[in-house]
Formats: C-alpha cells, sequence, structure tokens
C-alpha cells in the first residue's frame, strides 16, 4: 500500500525551482531515504509531505489524500521532526508534549499519560520538568523525536534527524527509529549522512539540484556502484555528499 | 478557518501567559498609575479642568483605552514575531492539524484577549480611585474586545511584511506613538487644525477614547457612532492579516 504519492511534482520560488518533476512511490512500513546535500531540495519534498506548503504542480497524496486539500486530515496521522528545534522554551519538558498534544485534540489524561510514556522511550524521564535550555544537544532532538510520536502517527518525517548530534547519541536516535519501523510506523527521512541511510533505509532516492537520480536500496546501490553510498553518490552526481568545509 | 483548532493555538498562548503572567500584570499597573499621577494630578494642578470635568477624570477613561491598545499591539507586533521567526512556534504548530488560517486566527484572538485583560484592569483601578461616574463603563468591555482585534489585526498585518524586528521601530514611532498622542485622551482635539481630528477620526483609537470616555460618565448616545466604526472597521481589515501572513510563510 502506498502511504505517499508523489507523481511529477514540481517546487519552484519564482525562478527558483526547488523540486523538479519527482516521481516517488512510498510503501507502508518502509524507512525511505531522500539522500543529497544541503539544496538538493530535501526539506522542500519533507515539507510538501507533510502539508506546510503545497506544491507548484504535480499531484502529492498521503493516505490516498491530497495534500492541498485535506492537509489537516494527514497531519493527524503524520509525525513531524524537523531539522530545527522549535520547542516552546516558556515550557518545561513535560508542558511541551502536553501542549503538542492538545493540537491533536488528545485530552489531558491521554495527554499526560502519553507523554510520560514518551519520555520513557527517548530517556528523558527525569528530566520532565526541566527548561528546555537546560537541555544539552542530543536531549533536544530525543524531545523533538518524543514529541512527533504524540498523535501514534502511521508515518514519521524526519528531517536530518541526527545532525548536529555526537555519535552517541545519534546512535541512541538510529535505535529508538528502529524500534519504530518494527512496529510498522512507516519512516520517511532526508539525510547526508550515508552511514544513517545504510543503517536505517530500505530505499534511498539519490536527490541533486532538485531532481531524483535514482531510486533502490543502499544495499543493491553499493552493490551496483561498489563502495559505500558516499561513492555511490559521487558516480552518480559527480558530486560529493559530504558537506565542504 | 477552524475555529476549534483557532482556539488551540490560543490555549497554548494561555497556557504560557499563565505562567509568566504575575511580573506581566504587575507592570501592566505601574505605567498607567504613573500617567494617571504626573499628568492627572502634576498637570492637573495647572489645567484644573476639561469640558467641566476635573483633569484626572477627564484623562482616567483614556487610559483604559491607551491600556488596552498597547497590549493588542505589544503581543501582535513583537510577540508574533519572535514567535513566527526566533523560537519557530509557528514552524512547530503548523505540523499538526493546525493550518495558518487557524493560527492567524489564534493569534488574533489572542491580542484581543489581552487588550480586553488589561482595559478591564484599568478599569478596575480606576473605579476604585473613584474616576468613574457610572456603571455603563462595564459596556466598555466587550466592546474592548472589538477594539483589541482591530488593534491586533493591524499589528499582524504589519508584523507580516516587515524585514527584520527593527522595523517595528517605524510602527510604534509613526503609527502608535501619534495615534496615542492624539487620540482625545490628554486633551480634546478640538483647538488644533481642523486636519488633526479629521486624521484621527480614521485611528481605531480615538473612537475607543471617546467610548471609554462616554460610558464613564454614562452617556451612551454619544458613542454610538464610534461603536459602529469600530464594528465596521473590525470587519473590513479582518481578510488582510490572513492574507498577508499567508504570502509570507507558505511560499
Amino acid at each position: 500500500m502506498n502511504i505517499v504519492s508523489i507523481k511529477n511534482m514540481t517546487k519552484a520560488y519564482g525562478s527558483l525551482t526547488a523540486v523538479d518533476a519527482i516521481d516517488c512511490q512510498i510503501q507502508q512500513g518502509e524507512c525511505f531515504g531522500f539522500l543529497g546535500p544541503n539544496g538538493a531540495g530535501k526539506t522542500t519534498v519533507m515539507r510538501i509531505i507533510s502539508c506546510f506548503m503545497p506544491p507548484t504542480s504535480g499531484e502529492v497524496t498521503v493516505f490516498a489524500l491530497n495534500v492541498t486539500e485535506k492537509p489537516s486530515a494527514i497531519k493527524a496521522r503524520v509525525g513531524v521532526m524537523p531539522q530545527e528545534d522549535n520547542l516552546d522554551p516558556d515550557l518545561t519538558v513535560f508542558e511541551n508534549l502536553i501542549v503538542y498534544a492538545r493540537y491533536f485534540d488528545i485530552g489531558k489524561q491521554d495527554a499526560t499519560h502519553r507523554a510520560g510514556e514518551l519520555l520513557s522511550f527517548v530517556g528523558l524521564k527525569e528530566k520532565a520538568d526541566a527548561k528546555i535550555e537546560q537541555l544539552s544537544g542530543g536531549m533536544k532532538r530525543r524531545l523533538i523525536l518524543a514529541r512527533s510520536l504524540v498523535n501514534n502517527p502511521e508515518l514519521l518525517v524526519l528531517d536530518e534527524p541526527t545532525t548536529g548530534l555526537d555519535p552517541h547519541s545519534r546512535r541512541s536516535v538510529w535505535e529508538k527509529l528502529n524500534h519504530l519501523k518494527a512496529q510498522n510506523t512507516t519512516l520517511i527521512l532526508t539525510t547526508h549522512y550515508m552511514e544513517e541511510a545504510e543503517v536505517l533505509c530500505d530505499r534511498v532516492a539519490i536527490m541533486d539540484m532538485g531532481k531524483i537520480v535514482t531510486i533502490e536500496s543502499p544495499q543493491k546501490l553499493m552493490g551496483i556502484h561498489g563502495g559505500n553510498l558516499e561513492e555511490v553518490y559521487l558516480k552518480l552526481t559527480g558530486k560529493v555528499l559530504k558537506e565542504q568545509l | 478557518m477552524n475555529l476549534k483548532r483557532a482556539f488551540r493555538v490560543w490555549q497554548r498562548h494561555l497556557t504560557v501567559y499563565t505562567k509568566l503572567y504575575k511580573s506581566s500584570i504587575a507592570l501592566n499597573f505601574v505605567e498607567p498609575a504613573l500617567y494617571l499621577a504626573a499628568l492627572g494630578l502634576g498637570l492637573g494642578a495647572f489645567v484644573k479642568e476639561i469640558n467641566g470635568v476635573p483633569y484626572i477624570q477627564f484623562i482616567a477613561p483614556g487610559i483604559i483605552a491607551s491600556s488596552s491598545m498597547f497590549a493588542a499591539i505589544y503581543e501582535c507586533t513583537y510577540s508574533t514575531y519572535v514567535r513566527m521567526t526566533f523560537q519557530k512556534t509557528f514552524d512547530a504548530i503548523l505540523a499538526t492539524p493546525i493550518n495558518l488560517n487557524d493560527l492567524v486566527a489564534g493569534e488574533l484572538m489572542w491580542g484581543a484577549t489581552k487588550s480586553l485583560l488589561y482595559g478591564t484592569i484599568i478599569i478596575m483601578v480606576i473605579s476604585l480611585f473613584g474616576l468613574v461616574q457610572s456603571p455603563l463603563i462595564i459596556l466598555v468591555i466587550p466592546l474592548l474586545f472589538i477594539t483589541g482585534l482591530i488593534f491586533a489585526e493591524i499589528s499582524v498585518m504589519f508584523t507580516a511584511i516587515i524585514p527584520g524586528i527593527d522595523s517595528f521601530n517605524y510602527f510604534y514611532t509613526l503609527f502608535m506613538t501619534p495615534m496615542f498622542l492624539f487620540s482625545g485622551i490628554f486633551f480634546p482635539l478640538d483647538n488644533l487644525p481642523p486636519v488633526v481630528s479629521k486624521i484621527a477620526f480614521f485611528t481605531p483609537l480615538y473612537h475607543l477614547v471617546n467610548i471609554c470616555r462616554g460610558l464613564s460618565f454614562g452617556n451612551l448616545q454619544c458613542c454610538i457612532w464610534d461603536i459602529v466604526w469600530i464594528t465596521v472597521v473590525v470587519i473590513l481589515l479582518a481578510p488582510y492579516p490572513f492574507r498577508l501572513m499567508q504570502r509570507r510563510i507558505i511560499k
């Protein structure tokens, strides 16, 4: 079953084409990655899937609902882990989850229960009453992951979930994501870390300058082109995947 | 726009506010009290009376209007901008079933709520000091929500178009402060050149001051047209905050 269907989708900002006529079908229960450097159009695709903005042309459906027609119905079943931290600095860790749950019409009792479960899941139970500014970068990302699960989403959209994290925190997040995958949650993520794509993704879409170059499983890609995904990317696009400092 | 989803946004603002309100409400007393003391008593010792009314009683109802205005404007300029741009609260909310129109409606209703709250506090304070002549002042309270909405609409419109937070200086200096000074709070506009009154007619604060002063003295008839004005304007302005925010946030 296709959870997400993208047909001939383009997103243009004036003269700048961020996403250029892409096609993509994402199956239920898979972990699908969009791999590419900054500016490839990955975040734009995520934002369109999570109904943040409409495509310029083409058709995008999630749960067989059109993103421009039924955004609220779609968003009710989607969890979003954005690239940037947008937690409420005026609220505690626990309060951030409760307030977020309210947007989904989740009642106070259910929200409290859910928040407790999620904080345990991400290992932040003892930080429930902490202020956001007291959290480390890794803790904030884990809280954002917890928040994205408040509504028990069928689809989880993660934009660079572990960028900026130390290796230990990164593996911790991967562990949680694999756990969710085991529960048949569909995961869509963007990353420019090839190790992340290799570890998590069933299939990846290699993106470059708004286009999808190929969609294949990481293992197949490495089998065909040799080496790791970094080298696959270089072969397919002539570009280096990792950011130049 | 869905009112229930807009309410969720309003609820979030209330939740944050109730954590921080104590200092906010206390400070909200201080500035109006200073105006009343400095101008009402200080200047009032020289001015004595305006239109047969002691100066401090002349300006007190106007302070309801100005406090109410400042509350809505600061909330829907500075606070809205910070939420939108620095905290990225809007991004977080838009990932949920809340859509942009719901969010904007929530911001407007919250600005209007603060406007009503702070104006009402001033009503209570000046009544306690015996500066209100008539119980009809109570009727001001629901009207404060309408004018609060107008100030919120104007503020959100401006917030939607500015390139940076410093631009609010233009808003405060060229719009808010002249309106504050020339709305009839501290002196009637009759003795100034007629162009001043003509311009003031097109500003919401002028009409709110008339309403507050009229009802404070038990005179409802004098401010009927002011009430009509604010009702018409709040509806006329309504589409624009939504349109401008759509343009800014959803590309």
